[in-house]
């Protein structure tokens, strides 16, 4: 109909062939993320009610929840699942790199072990934000990414060992000094405060609710990502899979409504529970 | 002459007189029963008026008798006019005179002249001990003094809006009646539970700012060992009761962590709870690192109780110091003493230090570097990713608009 044709937005965007979406994230990873930050948020909502223990919130919210035995019961409960999901990781990229014969675990673009091309990056990133030089391009992992990762690989290992020394404080007396049960207290709760704090923050702000995420980066709970995204946020990346033609290997399914609707509810949830968290935080310090 | 006497007279005398004795016997018996009406001897000849208990004076103040009352009560043997000692004859005056217990009370009386009750229009003797023609043995436990009953008549003034009120004085009754004292009288009916009286006294009571009272501080111990004898040895053995023998007045005495009214089981949850910052209100430094450590933010949670406080490691009677050899915390004990809770304490667990200050470099350098170090790393770190990312976001937004602008198009 001539009429409509003239209503229709003069912008040339022939009904092209559907989006395609590519692979970021293997099921196992996605799983690992759901119970990291489930646990996490389990772990910071008992943990903080204990640090800032004289705050009226955590003694409204323990005495909600029927008192320390139930806070702390629940701490160890999301420490031991949290923990057995660190081991599970750390065995599986064992097992790629040592058993299976995988290539770049260790070491090249996609890694997230740190290389020089991180350093140029966040150097160029941050010359970007000032307009001083032009956006770097990414690889597979960002330094960001990588910082992200290896802060809670850091956290795991310097607030688990801490957690299991008062746990088991008895039997770490055996080889620890006895001043070292005082140093983990200190070390446990400052390292839990900025892994909280950094994550309701830094890590919330940046990857999910920065301008291009906004809300929130669905690739960790759908595992998939769309084709201009991808192109993007990780050019290199995208660039080298062309160049090879592995490109098409990548491809992935489009994400349910059903998925994305449960992540959304799941992921603002988090968000949601992460943001009240960190007022709650803050307000210990400056209220 | 006893009455045998005299009738062996009456029999033994000769005929001749015995006309002019029986004479003057009828004449004695005359007299006396003429003067009968006007003389009143025994309750009997009140009750016929007084025992119609609705019976008030043009006053309207009940003045009936509960006979049978009256007759088992510890007055009851004594005539009406005993104690009402104005009336001399019927029909006696309208307005009698206040009856005055101290007649025969002189020993109560004189007490309750120096007590805090001296004012014996405040408090009649009736106040306490109840109706003037119902009053039984203490023992009695219909009496207002029985042991389980003397919370409740003391506190008919020492409650809310009580006549303790008007004098500025706490509303104690509640507290007591909550406390693990008043618990052992109302629900176990404890005969040797502590009531009022066995503190405070009961005629003579005196302000606890009266050297004289069993309730002044340097008192208390005392007091409280007239029934916890062990704990009182016990504190006297500690450092707060030898200071407090030697004069010091500013340590605890039982009142201090106990408090005075609201006693509570000391091993009960809500106890536990508020024990510490007693201590701490005096032991502020002491205090101020216990809050540091997981005892305390674990306890200050509620709900879990057992973790230490004070008295768990210092014991709470017999405080004594560390370098004594028979104290707990002296550190030849504490695998005995960590070892109650820590099941598997050893040598190198009791070295944690349970008052550690981690702003001290002196006293605890190691600590001291860990906090500084782990201080450091979380304002470093997120100092340097909020900068990062403000930066970041401004950067995002202005060529997400500049792009926007371009194109019209939605959002990249």
């Amino acid at each position: 109909m001539p009429d409509q044709e003239q209503i229709v937005p003069p912008v040339v965007t022939p009904t092209p062939a559907p989006q395609r979406f590519f692979k970021r994230f293997s099921p196992g990873q996605r799983y690992m993320h759901a119970v990291l930050f489930t646990t996490f948020l389990g772990l910071a909502a008992t943990g903080l009610p204990m640090r800032f223990s004289e705050s009226l919130w955590a003694r409204g919210f323990a005495g909600l929840v029927g008192g320390f035995g139930t806070i702390l019961f629940f701490h160890k409960f999301c420490a031991l699942v949290l923990s057995i999901t660190f081991l599970i990781h750390v065995r599986d990229i064992f097992s790629r790199a040592f058993v299976h014969r995988e290539k770049g675990v260790f070491w090249g673009y996609s890694s997230m072990v740190a290389n020089w091309k991180d350093a140029k990056d966040l150097f160029g990133h941050m010359l970007w934000f000032v307009g001083l030089g032009p956006r770097p391009h990414f690889d597979r992992y960002a330094y960001w990414e990588k910082f992200d990762y290896w802060a809670v690989f850091w956290g795991m290992i310097v607030i688990g060992f801490s957690g299991y020394a008062m746990w088991f404080a008895p039997f770490f007396a055996t080889f620890l000094p006895g001043w070292a049960l005082n140093a983990a207290l200190v070390i446990h709760s400052d390292e839990g405060l900025l892994a909280i704090l950094f994550i309701f923050s830094i890590h919330f702000v940046n990857t999910h609710l920065r301008p291009g995420s906004f809300p929130m980066d669905m690739v960790i709970f759908t595992g998939v990502e769309s084709e201009e995204e991808f192109e993007h946020k990780r050019p290199l990346e995208y660039e080298r899979l062309v160049r090879e033609g592995k490109l098409e290997a990548r491809l992935g399914e489009a994400p349910g409504s059903w998925q994305l609707n449960f992540s959304r509810v799941v992921g603002f949830t988090a968000i949601f529970i992460g943001l009240l968290l960190l007022v709650l935080t803050l307000s210990a310090y400056f209220i | 002459m006893t009455d045998a006497e005299t009738r062996r007279g009456l029999c033994t005398d000769g005929p001749p007189r015995r006309s002019l004795r029986l004479g003057l016997l009828v004449v004695g018996l005359t007299a006396l029963l003429l003067a009968a009406p006007i003389r009143m001897h025994a309750q009997t000849d009140c009750l016929a008026c007084h025992a119609d208990k609705t019976m008030q004076d043009s006053a309207g103040h009940n003045i009936g008798v509960d006979a049978e009352k009256f007759g088992s009560s510890i007055h009851g043997g004594l005539k009406c006019n005993d104690c009402h000692a104005d009336i001399k004859e019927y029909p006696h005056p309208e307005k009698l005179k206040k009856v005055q217990c101290d007649t025969c009370h002189a020993d109560q009386a004189s007490k309750l002249a120096g007590s805090v009750h001296a004012d014996s229009k405040e408090h009649p003797c009736t106040s306490c001990h109840g109706d003037a023609h119902s009053i039984f043995p203490k023992s009695d436990n219909r009496s207002a003094v029985y042991p389980l009953n003397i919370p409740r008549t003391c506190g008919n003034c020492h409650s809310n809006n009580g006549m303790a009120q008007k004098h500025g004085l706490d509303s104690v009754y509640p507290s007591y009646v909550d406390s693990i004292h008043g618990f052992a009288l109302s629900k176990e009916g404890l005969l040797v539970a502590a009531n009022c009286q066995s503190c405070h006294g009961s005629h003579n009571i005196l302000s606890r700012k009266n050297p004289q009272s069993p309730t002044f501080k340097t008192n208390i111990p005392n007091t409280c060992g007239n029934c916890h004898a062990k704990i009182t040895a016990d504190y006297f053995n500690g450092v707060h009761g030898k200071a407090l023998a030697a004069g010091n007045k500013n340590v605890p005495v039982c009142s201090d962590c106990h408090t005075a009214h609201a006693i509570l089981q000391p091993t009960a949850d809500a106890f536990r709870s508020q024990s510490t910052p007693i201590c701490g209100s005096c032991h502020k430094d002491k205090f101020s690192t216990y809050r540091d450590t997981f005892h305390s933010q674990l306890g200050s949670l509620g709900g879990y109780v057992q973790t230490a406080r004070c008295w768990d490691c210092h014991e709470a009677h017999e405080v004594r110091p560390t370098a004594d050899p028979l104290s707990p915390v002296n550190p030849a004990n504490l695998i005995t003493t960590c070892g109650k809770c820590h099941v598997g304490a050893n040598k190198s667990f009791v070295q944690y230090q349970p008052h550690a200050n981690a702003h001290n470099r002196t006293m605890n350098p190691a600590l001291y570097y860990i906090r500084l170090f782990m201080n450091l790393l979380l304002v470093g770190t997120l100092t340097f990713f909020i900068i990062h990312t403000i930066l970041w976001l401004i950067r995002a937004r202005f060529d997400q608009i500049r792009k926007k602008a371009a194109q019209g198009g939605k959002n990249a």
